[in-house]
Formats: C-alpha cells, structure tokens, sequence
C-alpha cells in the first residue's frame, strides 16, 4: 500500500519532468504505445515492454468520492469493494435466485431504515423486528454465494495474480494486478466481467469491513483525524471537503441498491481508460482486449458538474487537542492541474521539500532544529479540482506548532520576496528529468501513469510534455505564484496539541520533556 | 525509525486515499472463465549477476540493465544493532543517518548535499539488525562523480558532531511519538512478548540511551565493522560489467582485510503466554495480535509453512480473510502465519483490528479458526489453490534484474546457496495435504501464544479477564535525563 501512496505521489504531487531526456524516451514510447478508442468510449491503451513475461493492467476509472450523492459519502469506495464481490457467474452457481433473494434483502433494508429514520413516533418495537427481517433476508442471500465466497479474488490469486488491489479517492477509482502473460486473455475476460455484470452481493458485511477501514484510518489514528477536519474546514463548498471513507450516519445508511445506482451513472465505457504494460504484442493483445471490453455497453456521460470553491477572504483553523504529540499543518488553496502554473507549484514544492537541500529541511530541521521533518506539498486533498498547497512540520521535543509556523512563514516571505539561485532552479530541471527516467522502469509504474494521463488530458503523452512546461518555468514565475497563492486570508490551518496523557488513575503523560 | 523525507505528505495523501485490502471452498463446476485457454508461460531465463569475489573478501554482483540510462549499487556491510551493547540502543539509527550527514574528511554533509542533488543523484546510508548500507542511484552519465563520493564515504567518513545532534533531536521525536498510533505499539510490544523486552530483535531506544551515544562509538563502529571482507556489494545498471569490474577492482582491491564480524548469539526469552493488555482511551478499535515464535527458513519445514501461510492467513483467498473479513465483517485488516526469518526465528503473529465492542468476539473468531485446524484441516482444494498461488506468481520474484540482484545479495549475504530460489520452487511443489497438516500441528499451539490486545478497555464487549489471566502492560516512555530536552510548558 505504501509504494502505492509513493508512486501516486510521485505522478501526481511531484509531476515534474524534464526535456533532455524527452525526445529519446517519447519516440521511444511512440513507438511501443498504441492507444484505442471503442466505439462504446472506453479507452485501451497498450504499451509493449519485453523484459519478462509479464504484464500489468491499470483501470482508470474517472469517478471517485467527489461524485458521492449528498448524504451517501463514501458510496464511491464503498462500490469499488463491490467490484471484487464477483459477478452473476463468479461468486455464484444460482444467480436467479440470488437475484431474487437480493432484492428481498433491499426491501427488508428499505423498510428497516425507512422506521429507523422516523423524525417523530418511531416504533421500537417494530423496529427490531423489520431489522431481525433484514437479516433474515441477508442470511437467505447469503446461501447462495457463501460456498464461493472471494472467488473473484481466488482465481486471481490462485492464477499467480500478484499485488491485487484497488483504491478510491476524491478524483478517481483505480483497480490494478500484475499477471504472468499467459494469462492475458483471461485477464481481459475477468476485468470486463467485473463492469459487465456486478453483483451486490454480502454488501451489507463489506459495509462493516469499511467502517472498520475508517476506524483504522481516520478514527483511531490522530493524524487521521486531523486530516478529517482540516479538509473539512478549508473546503466550504466544493465536495472535497468530505471524506472519501464517508462520515459514519452514512456509512450505516446507504444501500446496496445506492451503489448499483451508482455504479449505473458513473462505470460507464467512456469514463474507463484501460492500460497494459508488459510483454506483449500490440497485434495479438489488441484484438483479445478489445473483444472483451466492446462488451459493455455505451451509456451516457454523467454530469459531473460541481460547486467551485468561491474565494476564501478569511483565514480558517482547527485546532485538535490530542493525546498524542503537536504537528503543524497549514494549505492554501490553488487552482486545479490544468492550471498554467501547475507545474510552478511543482517547482515549488520540490525547492522547499526534496531531500536535505530543500529550504524547509535546512531551515527548520539543520538550522533552527525545531523540526523532526517538514515540507510543502500540492495535491490535498485532490488535484482534479482547485486543491491545496500544503506545508507541514512535525516539532521536536518541547517545541511548539506556533514555531512550526513562524519559521514556515518566513521561509515562504522568502520565495515572495527574494529569487531563487540559478543552481536551485538547474536542481530542479535536472532532478525533474531524472524522477521521469527513473519512473518508466517498472510496468506497475507505467500503466497508472499512462491512465492518468490519458484520463485527465486524453493524451498519455503529457506524461512526457509537461517537462516543457517545467523547462520553462522562471524565477519570476515562482515569485508570482507564491505571492498570489501565499497569503494569510487564503490560509487554513490545522494543529495538533498535546493535551496530556490519558485521564483516569495511574495514567502518566506520554510525552517527552515531563 | 529512518526518517523519509515526506514522510507526511506521502501519509496525508494515503488518507485520503481508500484501499480495498489493508492486507486476502472453491469453485466445483465450470463457469465460463475456466474455458478460456491458458498458453504455457514462455521460457524465461532471467540475467543473473555476475559474482566476483576480490582477493580481501569483499564480493561483489554485477547485474547489467540496459532498459534505462541509471546504475545504482548497494553495500551492504555485515553488523547490525543487534550487535550494540544495550545501554547504547539506537547506535545504529544514528550511525546510518550521521555516517552520510557527517560528510567526508574533506568535504561536509552539506557540500555531498549540494553536489549530489545537482546530479539528481543520492548516496544515502543506513542501517538494521544486522547490517547497514551503503548505496548510491545516478544516472549513468553522473557514475564518476557519484562513485567517487560514494567511496569517499566508504573510506574516510567524519561523523561531524552537529549532525549528532541533529540525528540525536530526532530520534528524541520518534520516542516521543512511538505511542501516538495503536498499530505501532502493538507491533512493537508484540515483538517484546516474543523475544523479551530487552531482546536485541525487540528493544527500542530510549532518551537514556540515545543520548548515550557518541561521536567515538560511531568512529568505532565504522572501524570494527567496514572492512572489505565483511562487504557485499552489488551493482546493477547501464554499464559493462567488464568495465565496472575493473573500475572497482581499482578502487577496493588494495584495501586491506580486517576483523570479520561476529554476529552474536542471541536467545529468543518469551513472555509467558497469556493475555496483555494496553489501554488507549482516544481510539475505537482494537489491535489484537496472537504471537509466539517463527521459524527460520533454513528449516525444512519452510516450504510446508509457505503453503499453510497462504492457506490460512495470506491474502484474498485465505481462511481468515474469507471468515472473519467477508463472512463475519469483523475486520479490515486480518491475517497472519508462520514467518521465516533468515538467520533468526520470525514471528508466528495473527493480527486482526476490529470495533472496540467486538474485541472479544474477535479473539474468540481467531481461537476457533486455530481449533478448527485440528476438526477441518486445510484441505485440498485449499492446497492446490495455495500452490498455485505460489507458483503461477513465481515469475514476480524475478522479473527485474535488480530483483535478481536483490535475491542473491540475500542468499549471499546469510549463506544461503544461490540457487535457493530454484529450490524453493521445487520446494513447493512437493509439499502435500499432510505436510500441511503437519507444520500447523507443529507450530500454531494457542497456549503458547501471547495475545495482547490495544485498545479502548472500557468499551470492550466483555473485559479480557473473561478469557485468562490479563497482565496491563505500562507503555509509559522513560523520562528523559534532566536538561536533554527542553520542558513542554504550559500543560498539566
């Protein structure tokens, strides 16, 4: 999961690349990269790399928990655990009847959460008993799939898939695997079967694993928690102020027959870019793709329009007192990826955050040594739509958040004020075209970069170009941006405060310096 | 406890981000999938590194990569902090972080800084149990000059004092911190309860002990340990292995031997098995791990134990994925098995979070998955799906050269021979229904596990007590000594 987080953050938050090595890798991958539109708007793209024979896959799906429905947060994440349930074959013998024993559980549900959610005169009594009903219809369900339970999962793994997962966030839904390359066609089989024909089957179960997921990410972890009320505090209009987990009244409300619903508006042909990386041969790989994902039928393009994010004209805080120990967090907010300055918001983060020459390491963490660790960011909580630049730092020992933003304010009057060195800008550039070439050795690697790319500007080779645009950014540039982006009116800031130790008898604080 | 630079940046987006598995009866009839064809796997016969070994001992690998224009190379030196006297733990932490800060006898941290990332290149160090390493990442055009540092490094390190400090403060930090995230006491204290909370393979640093350490130990231990005899390095990228093999023949092979390093003899101590307990009152789900000692994989029992791990615990298609994730939704993260360490006994640990209220439902859904070993063993159709697992995804163990490279540096490394990886494979497909059956006989005994449960205590479904003799575990961190780090202030 972490090389996942570092890959999506090397592609999306450090999207800088350089242009000495673009003409030779770009012809390069001209060369090995094929790109097909289906008559029913999904996009294949296939990229030949013979090292060994194997291949990886990359579904883009683009739609992610900005797309959640009001009052159904986290149905986008919630769906994508669907996609691993299986189909009417797979995770089944009888889908007939439980096709029939499914919708009974949705009425048995309807009814549950229709008296549970009375306003006024709601009936205990009949309560308990439409919820003994739910189950019921749940563990009738259930017998037609728990002699197969994970079968999806059993043939990947047991057809040597390797690194089977998936993910959600606000912009986007991935799932991904690596197979041996003779199992290509049934790749292609699998993958369309599962947008072709999902089941929502054992939903209500899965519903429970996810909000243990969301006990485990946001609620039981500090820095989780932080993150929560930030995004909300610093986003007022805009979806990406909700998370993608989804708050917990609607985590233990929504419906599988809300996910089904969903899956209908936004898994549609055109909103699919599908890559493979490996060992094979565009002649041969194309057709067998190709025959398996034309199955699935053209639907039209869901409105994906959305509230923008007025002007912030205030500065905004959360202020968290923890058990745990103080971190500062501070963003600002910016416009989306296809910005003209998006890649003068890479410069930046790079000079302030990337390794021990960074500005923000040698001044908070060499010189001032108030800091275990601080950097600046772009991509919270998204990038499709206007986000965050964000800064952190984590003080050390009997230091203060308030010192954390002191000593990141100055650096950042630094970069309004002052240009940055001509050997800070050639670091960048050349550190830029070094992340690209280190980034096209694996087949993992590729296939997402190839799908975002292809998704976000319908053309993977912006993987390549916007290293022209980074060539081109001057130091005029980042003191443009920081000056307009900058300022405490477009500031929210996040802190964590230790607050001692837990109460109760014999507790001791846990921090140092007591 | 090696520091990453953004380390939060890399965790604030993973929390944004939902993943489908926090980790993992099958299908009678013929559906549809099972007619598509299968082609054999084509031939496949990885490059393997080329091993050279000097005349002072040092051996080396060279693997050649041409797909892209990078040559990157690893030392990796054998002693490790599991060599450090106990008063001093944390020795090696700082060591691996200052050994690089603390620049060269002639050129500062700062200036290798400097002069590194105009290349776009690193030269980092580190450090573990039972080594540390030395390694570089350039571009092939840069490998002079990096190679050049890199040797320097090798060679005539400083340690400079200010980047003691620097390394000293946060480390500090990280002890501050280590009891802010349920998932990492319970990671740590587990291993306590398996190898003895002073065991090398289990103790933390502590303010005491960290500030114990001084320039002379890191002068010392580089002096003791960094000699060519106690080296392996490998090396793979764009470059001519005859080339290189001359260019580092110059720079190593008049460098005298010195002391080999012994690693030293370490007992495991237990804790004696029952149930432990830590209260954290600001989280709502419990961390459960159920733990005794692993194997090692020099143990024939290996291949058996690969195969029951898959079974049981190892992703998707496992027993406790399929029970106490998808069936009883008790669980996000669930699983487990027997680990193998290499030279040293792994941890046997089963591991599931779960709502704080169903925390002794949880224990008691993994105590019945153990007892149904005995009434419902893993069978075939269980067996056959494990291997396949293992074998059909064989190919992902070396499908890079630095993969390969990896491999071998390991077997080399713990003297294992270096064709293990070959019969591992051989390995498995011989393993049977009884072997299987044998190994978690062997191996998974409830009553010699340690369970240790962290979490909300007061909203238990029941107090833990309900199951056996409970031991309260005080995680409380050592005060630091008087003046080491500055008062907090104004909280109570």
């Amino acid at each position: 999961m972490k090389s996942r987080s570092t890959l999506i953050q090397t592609i999306v938050v450090c999207f800088v690349l350089c242009s000495i090595a673009l003409g030779q890798d770009l012809a390069s991958f001209e060369k090995r990269t094929t790109v097909k539109k289906l008559a029913n708007g999904l996009t294949i793209i296939i990229c030949e790399r013979p090292e060994a024979p194997v291949f990886s896959f990359f579904t883009h799906m683009d739609a992610g928990s900005v797309q959640d429905p009001m009052g159904k947060t986290g149905l986008a994440h919630m769906f994508e655990h669907m996609a691993f349930k299986g189909t009417d074959t797979i995770g089944t013998r009888d889908y007939a009847g439980e096709k029939v024993a499914l919708a009974k559980v949705e009425d048995a549900y309807a009814a549950y959460i229709a008296e549970r959610d009375k306003p006024v005169d709601r009936d205990e009594k009949k309560l308990a008993q439409l919820e003994q009903a739910w189950k019921d219809a749940i563990a009738a369900a259930d017998k037609f799939s728990a002699a197969y339970n994970n079968e999806f999962g059993k043939i990947v793994e047991g057809e040597g898939g390797e690194g089977m997962n998936a993910f959600t966030d606000l912009d986007e839904t991935g799932y991904h695997y690596s197979f041996p390359i003779n199992r290509l066609e049934l790749w292609a089989y699998l993958e369309s079967e599962r947008f072709l024909h999902p089941v929502m089957r054992q939903f209500y179960k899965e519903r429970n694993v996810v909000i243990e997921e969301r006990r485990l990410r946001t609620d039981s972890n500090p820095i989780g928690r932080l993150l929560e009320q930030f995004t909300e505090e610093a986003f007022a209009a805009h979806p990406y102020h909700r998370p993608t987990i989804g708050w917990i009244s609607d985590l233990n409300s929504f419906s599988a027959t809300d996910a089904q619903k969903f899956f209908d508006k936004y898994y549609v042909p055109s909103n699919m870019v599908v890559t493979v990386v490996g060992d094979v041969k565009v002649s041969q790989a194309m057709p067998i793709v190709e025959k398996y994902f034309s199955r699935i039928a053209a639907r039209p393009k869901p409105d994906t329009a959305t509230t923008t994010e007025p002007p912030q004209n205030s500065e905004r805080s959360v202020v968290l007192h923890e058990q745990s120990q103080p971190l500062y967090l501070e963003g600002y907010h910016r416009p989306d990826y296809r910005s003209a300055d998006d890649q003068v918001y890479d410069a930046i983060a790079d000079l302030m955050s990337n390794g021990r020459t960074s500005r923000l390491y040698r001044a908070l963490v060499r010189d001032k040594q108030i800091a275990s660790d601080s950097a600046g960011f772009t991509g919270l909580p998204g990038n499709k739509y206007p986000h965050l630049f964000a800064f952190y730092a984590f003080p050390i020992p009997g230091h203060k958040p308030q010192e954390m933003a002191a000593a990141i304010h100055a650096e950042i009057e630094r970069l309004k004020k002052e240009d940055i060195s001509d050997e800070e800008l050639k670091m960048i550039k050349t550190r830029a075209k070094a992340n690209l070439i280190r980034s096209l050795g694996s087949n993992e690697g590729l296939a997402f970069a190839l799908s975002l790319n292809q998704a976000r500007y319908d053309d993977w080779r912006e993987l390549f170009r916007s290293v022209d645009r980074i060539d081109k950014v001057t130091k005029a540039d980042i003191r443009r941006v920081a000056n307009q982006t900058f300022v405490p009116d477009n500031r929210t800031v996040g802190i964590i405060e230790f607050a001692g130790g837990p109460p109760g008898p014999g507790a001791v604080p846990q921090g140092g310096g007591q | 406890m090696k520091r990453a630079f953004f380390s939060f940046s890399v965790l604030a987006l993973f929390l944004f981000i939902c993943f489908f598995s926090g980790n993992a009866q099958l299908w009678a009839q013929a559906p549809t999938w099972q007619q598509i064809p299968i082609p054999k796997l084509p031939e496949f016969h990885p490059p393997q590194p080329k091993r050279i070994e000097l005349p002072n001992g040092m051996v080396v690998f060279l693997q050649e990569d041409h797909e892209l224009p990078t040559i990157d190379g690893t030392a990796r030196i054998r002693g490790g902090e599991r060599s450090v006297p106990a008063n001093k733990t944390g020795l090696i932490d700082v060591y691996g972080e200052v050994w690089r800060t603390g620049g060269t006898k002639t050129q500062t941290g700062d200036q290798l800084d400097d002069y590194l990332e105009q290349r776009a290149a690193k030269v980092e160090t580190g450090g573990g149990v039972d080594s540390t390493t030395l390694s570089w990442s350039c571009l092939k055009d840069d490998f002079n000059d990096v190679f050049r540092v890199f040797e320097d490094l090798l060679k005539n390190p400083e340690f400079r004092a200010d980047k003691i400090g620097i390394a000293q403060k946060g480390l500090y930090d990280a002890i501050s911190r280590r009891n802010d995230d349920p998932g990492q006491i319970a990671g740590r204290e587990a291993a306590k309860l398996v190898y003895g909370a002073n065991n090398p393979y289990a103790r933390v640093p502590e303010y005491a002990t960290v500030a114990a350490i001084t320039r002379q130990d890191l002068v010392e231990w580089h002096g003791r340990y960094v000699h060519p005899n106690n080296i392996i390095l490998g090396v793979v990228g764009d470059f001519d292995s005859a080339k290189m093999e001359a260019r580092l023949r110059d720079a190593f092979a008049s460098w005298p031997k010195g002391q080999a390093a012994n690693d030293p003899e370490i007992k495991p101590e237990p804790a004696k098995p029952g149930y432990y307990e830590i209260d954290k009152t600001d989280v709502n789900q419990s961390n459960i791990h159920m733990v005794a000692l692993g194997i090692t994989r020099k143990n024939p029992d290996y291949f058996a134990t690969s195969v029951f791990n898959e079974a049981f615990g190892g992703g998707f298609s496992s027993r406790l994925f399929g029970d106490i994730r998808t069936t009883k939704g008790l669980a996000y993260a669930v699983g487990g098995g027997v680990a193998a360490g290499w030279d040293h006994p792994g941890m046997l640990r089963l591991t599931v979070s779960t709502k704080s209220k169903t925390t002794i439902e949880s224990i008691q859904a993994l105590d019945e998955e153990i007892t149904d070993l005995g009434k419902r063993p893993i069978n075939d159709e269980e067996i056959k799906r494990a291997k396949d697992s293992i074998l059909n995804s064989f190919v992902f163990r070396f499908d890079s050269p630095a993969k390969v490279l990896q491999e071998k540096m390991a077997y080399e490394f713990y003297g294992y021979p270096l064709d293990f990886l070959e019969n591992f494979q051989k390995g498995i497909e011989k393993v049977t229904k009884e072997d299987v059956a044998r190994v978690a006989a062997k191996y998974i005994h409830r009553e010699q596990m340690s369970v240790l449960v962290v979490g909300n205590v007061n909203e238990f479904d029941k107090p833990l007590s309900a199951l056996g003799t409970v031991t309260k575990l005080d995680i409380t961190i050592p005060a630091p000594p008087p003046g080491l780090v500055p008062e907090q202030g104004d909280h109570p």
